[in-house]
């Protein structure tokens, strides 16, 4: 099939897409936006999320059919043009929050909705909204830092 | 953090012992970093692999035909297409790349496939027609041993290694004795990156592939062998790698991918689901533990005598290894005149196990510290003061006979876990989390502590070594260092660390790391918490050498080898781009002096020797460096339903010097949070041999809810034989978090649990008083 959509603002078009492929394989293979991870493809992990019309979802469990016509963001929207690093970004380097990295682009996706709608979160806020992205390396501490800095407005 | 430094030569900015942030940090955040998953090239296709649905069946027949007449299929291959060795292994080249006759674990590769699209490849794979006879599984590690059990592999006894330890009199007697049996369950690394990488084929006949993994040089060893190619014709990169904890030290999809690439000359990619990388990757050794522990009244410990079985599973990976970690540390870091044990590994036809965090000391320290709480109890002590009564001390001797060198300070990490004010009263969340599970009837709070030990470096007379080159050089006047290794980065910050060393013995704050590849000599591997010691002892020592040949061009200098100048005492400082003596007089600039000739130096570094150990009474020096983390646990269980919430954690580690004190605090949150885990959450579970939970839905991980905040400790204690003093760090935390956060529950609840991880019902329906 194809699939028209508008991913960072910008409307593409892949061919060719079987049904089965999820908004996810579309992003990373066809698009080669390779941000959005595939830690698990079960919906588990969040290290996909994205934003489809403005709402976080795991890209792994939306097929490619849903985002037909829709409006998808990335992690590869939030640093500037110019390549600055948007506010979580920062933090989450400052604080040490990135090991591996393969969890971290989800994060930086879900931390950046999370202070969108509630811009200072209490520290068992963060943890329940947080608690559907999975983190190997870090043990979270530094990642809930990198919410504590983003949150005071990228001032460590 | 406490600190007794040796000294250093410079004071540059981000050198050895500052935080700077990671270089790849950016690239992580933004989303730009390339994982071996991300790659891809023109033409590509996908690798997808067929997997064994028996623990144990032969073979009868393997017809191909169907999937390869498919669409979009360019090849289909079989053990009989492996052009090289048909079998590859860390320790024993057991393991067969692609089955041949016989399948001995759920999982185990029969055939791989190449094809245009994932899905394409998918239903190849369902279109390939296997015939099995199944056979009767040996799926638990007792009966593995029993003489009349069948072999797991025809001809060869299942026992994998025996490893004996006898230290002091064989007659053991105590005036209080206790004993105990252990259990661990399998865990799992759940790396998050999964398996994967990318092949292409060169025009020489060979091939490059681009993958994540812990040690480039013992892969391509591997995978020239059985692609009965030369190995320079076998080019290793190292992709992004998303976590290893192990579980990337024996091979996965590499040999497979090349085989493909090299078939149907084009390039293959490679990605496990995460459901295959359950079955893609071995595991931590399930163990059963048998301890008796001898003391007199005062608490001294007499003797230990123990018994350790540890799965090893279909095939051989690290186990051998992981069998000596579990004897030589496996009676913790005491002080123990008479020891004896024994520890096994075995074959079975449950999934492979071999390297993880920790790498049998884990095991072990369930069991010994379980024991030690045990002790504590039968003699009315307090668990930390009988602890610090028998902690290991500079010059004691280990159960091997080897002398403890260098600061050992088991006592000190207790106390200062233990002095910690207690866990604040009421919690974030009551046990059960957010739901109003429990309404805080019935929850009861409850201390445990912990201390673990664990060597650091290969051991055992492996030769051990590290190489690094280093350029020195003019870019665009300015001088920079290049800092080329085959080091994996895993996630723990290797990259940071080999810069910060440059800068510090080079004065030069300009560094850049090259991507390790195999065109560097081998780094060893990046697992057993060496890779900081060893590739950044041979970073360390390629500056000197640059450094060296550098100073040897100032003006007067003979240059010659027994020119002082140049040497570890000449007084010389290089900072800030300038060489300085002693009084901070400006000799020259490291610009001047380098001109137009940049100064290269490859060395292979090597930690002090190993020696192996005696295989009748387990005496040896067989460790290069010992490392040690305490651990004290405060959690609220609901007795009644079992449930548990881990609500503060406090622990210390000795890590002789924080190279850089951001990235090893994170490496004690990390570790500490795995070993959490398997107190806890995390268990393959098995059944038959088959796995029942290859998911994220099913063997759960912590997450942040689970994780509670963390107190770290971290004491610089200079060990004299290592590079700055360093201790390696990443394995310790892991040991000593399960058996602290088991002792709380059991503080909390009286119940027995020998076994790990805990699950409500061993709590709430507890089948034997303590």
């Amino acid at each position: 099939m194809r699939l028209t959509t508008t991913v960072n603002g910008i409307t593409r078009t892949a061919d060719d897409v079987w049904e089965g492929e999820s908004l996810l394989y579309v992003l990373r293979e066809r698009f080669g936006l390779t941000g959005s991870k595939n830690a698990c493809e079960q919906g588990e992990c969040g290290s996909c999320a994205v934003w489809l019309d403005g709402v976080t979802v795991c890209a792994c469990l939306v097929s490619a059919g849903q985002a037909e016509g829709r409006q998808v963001a990335t992690v590869e929207s939030l640093a500037g043009d110019d390549g600055e690093l948007g506010r979580v970004q920062a933090a989450f380097v400052r604080a040490g929050a990135v090991q591996c990295g393969f969890c971290t682009p989800g994060l930086v996706v879900c931390v950046q909705d999370l202070l969108g709608r509630c811009p200072r979160p209490d520290t068992a806020r963060v943890r329940e909204e947080l608690a559907g992205n999975l983190c190997r390396c870090t043990g979270y501490e530094n990642i809930l830092e990198a919410v504590r800095i983003a949150a005071d407005g990228g001032d460590a | 953090m406490s600190t007794v430094h040796v000294g250093l030569p410079a004071s540059v900015a981000d050198g050895v012992g500052a935080s700077p942030q990671r270089p790849d940090g950016r690239l992580k955040v933004s989303g730009q970093f390339a994982f071996s998953s991300d790659l891809w090239a023109q033409h590509m296709l996908w690798g997808a692999t067929l997997r064994s649905p028996h623990p144990r069946a032969r073979i009868t027949a393997i017809d191909t035909g169907r999937a390869e007449a498919m669409a979009g299929v360019h090849a289909v291959l079989t053990q009989r297409d492996v052009p090289g060795a048909k079998t590859y292994g860390l320790e024993h080249a057991d393991q067969p790349v692609l089955a041949d006759g016989e399948v001995r674990y759920q999982g185990e590769p029969v055939a791989v496939v190449a094809a245009d699209h994932p899905e394409t490849a998918r239903r190849a794979l369902a279109a390939i027609r296997v015939d099995y006879e199944v056979l009767d599984p040996v799926v638990d590690a007792s009966d593995a041993l029993r003489p009349d059990a069948p072999w797991v592999h025809q001809g060869r006894d299942n026992v994998l290694r025996h490893v004996p330890i006898r230290k002091g009199e064989p007659d053991l007697r105590a005036e209080v004795v206790v004993t105990g049996v252990y259990e661990v369950g399998m865990q799992d690394q759940a790396f998050l990156g999964p398996e994967s990488g990318l092949a292409l084929p060169a025009d020489d006949g060979g091939v490059d592939l681009h993958v994540a993994t812990q040690w480039l040089h013992v892969d391509q060893q591997q995978v020239a062998a059985a692609l009965g190619l030369p190995r320079e014709l076998v080019r290793l990169t190292l992709a992004g790698v998303g976590g290893a904890f192990g579980g990337r030290e024996d091979l996965s999809m590499q040999i497979h991918a090349c085989l493909l690439a090299l078939r149907t000359r084009r390039p293959v990619k490679m990605v496990y689901g995460r459901e295959e990388s359950f079955f893609g990757h071995v595991h931590r050794h399930p163990a059963r533990m048998w301890y008796e522990h001898g003391a007199d009244r005062d608490g001294r410990l007499v003797y230990v005598k123990a018994r350790i079985e540890l799965d090893g599973g279909a095939y051989a990976s690290s186990s051998g290894a992981v069998a000596a970690n579990a004897a030589t540390l496996g009676i913790g870091p005491y002080d123990v005149p008479n020891v004896v044990m024994d520890s096994y590994v075995v074959y079975s036809n449950n999934p492979p196990c071999g390297a993880m965090r920790g790498f049998g000391a884990v095991q072990a320290c369930f069991g010994y510290e379980s024991q030690m709480d045990k002790l504590a109890a039968a003699l009315g002590v307090d668990p930390v003061e009988l602890r610090i009564r028998n902690a290991l001390g500079t010059g004691d001797r280990m159960p091997t006979g080897q002398v403890v060198e260098g600061p050992a300070p088991v006592a000190e990490l207790l106390r200062r876990v233990a002095d910690r004010p207690p866990a604040p009263a009421g919690s974030e969340f009551p046990p059960g989390g957010t739901a109003n599970t429990t309404r805080g009837d019935g929850v009861v709070r409850g201390v445990g502590y912990g201390i673990g030990i664990k060597n650091v470096c290969f051991s055992e007379g492996f030769d051990d070594y590290a190489t690094a080159r280093i350029r020195l050089e003019l870019v665009g006047g300015v001088p920079a260092v290049l800092v080329h290794t085959a080091a994996a980065e895993v996630g723990q910050g290797l990259v940071t660390i080999q810069a910060q060393i440059a800068r510090t013995e080079l004065g030069v704050e300009r560094v850049t790391i090259a991507p390790a590849d195999v065109a560097v000599g081998s780094a060893g591997s990046s697992s057993a918490s060496r890779q900081t010691y060893m590739t950044g002892g041979a970073v360390r020592a390629a500056c000197q050498a640059v450094r060296r040949r550098l100073l040897a061009r100032l003006p007067g200098s003979s240059g010659g080898p027994d020119n002082p100048v140049g040497g570890p005492d000449d007084g010389l400082v290089l900072d800030g781009g300038l060489v300085l003596d002693r009084d901070r007089t400006v000799l020259a600039s490291v610009a001047d002096l380098l001109g137009d000739e940049p100064i290269e130096e490859t060395v292979e570094w090597r930690h002090r020797p190993t020696h192996p150990l005696d295989p009748v009474t387990g005496q040896g020096d067989a460790h290069v460096q010992y490392a040690f983390a305490a651990h004290r646990a405060t959690v609220d269980v609901d007795v009644e339903l079992g449930l548990v919430r881990v609500v503060e954690i406090v622990t210390a580690q000795d890590v002789g010097r924080a190279m850089n004190p951001r990235a090893v605090v994170g490496q004690i949150h990390g570790g500490t949070a795995q070993g959490l885990g398997l107190a806890l959450l995390e268990e393959i579970q098995l059944d038959g041999g088959r796995v029942r939970n290859p998911s994220f839905t099913d063997y759960l991980l912590p997450t942040i809810m689970d994780m509670p905040p963390m107190h770290v400790d971290v004491l610089e204690l200079a060990d004299p034989q290592s590079p700055y003093g360093l201790r390696g760090v990443g394995e310790p935390p892991t040991i000593s978090s399960t058996p602290a956060v088991v002792a709380a529950i059991r503080a909390a609840t009286g119940a027995a649990l020998p076994r790990v991880p805990v699950r409500p019902e061993h709590i709430a329906l507890p089948q034997e008083p303590r």
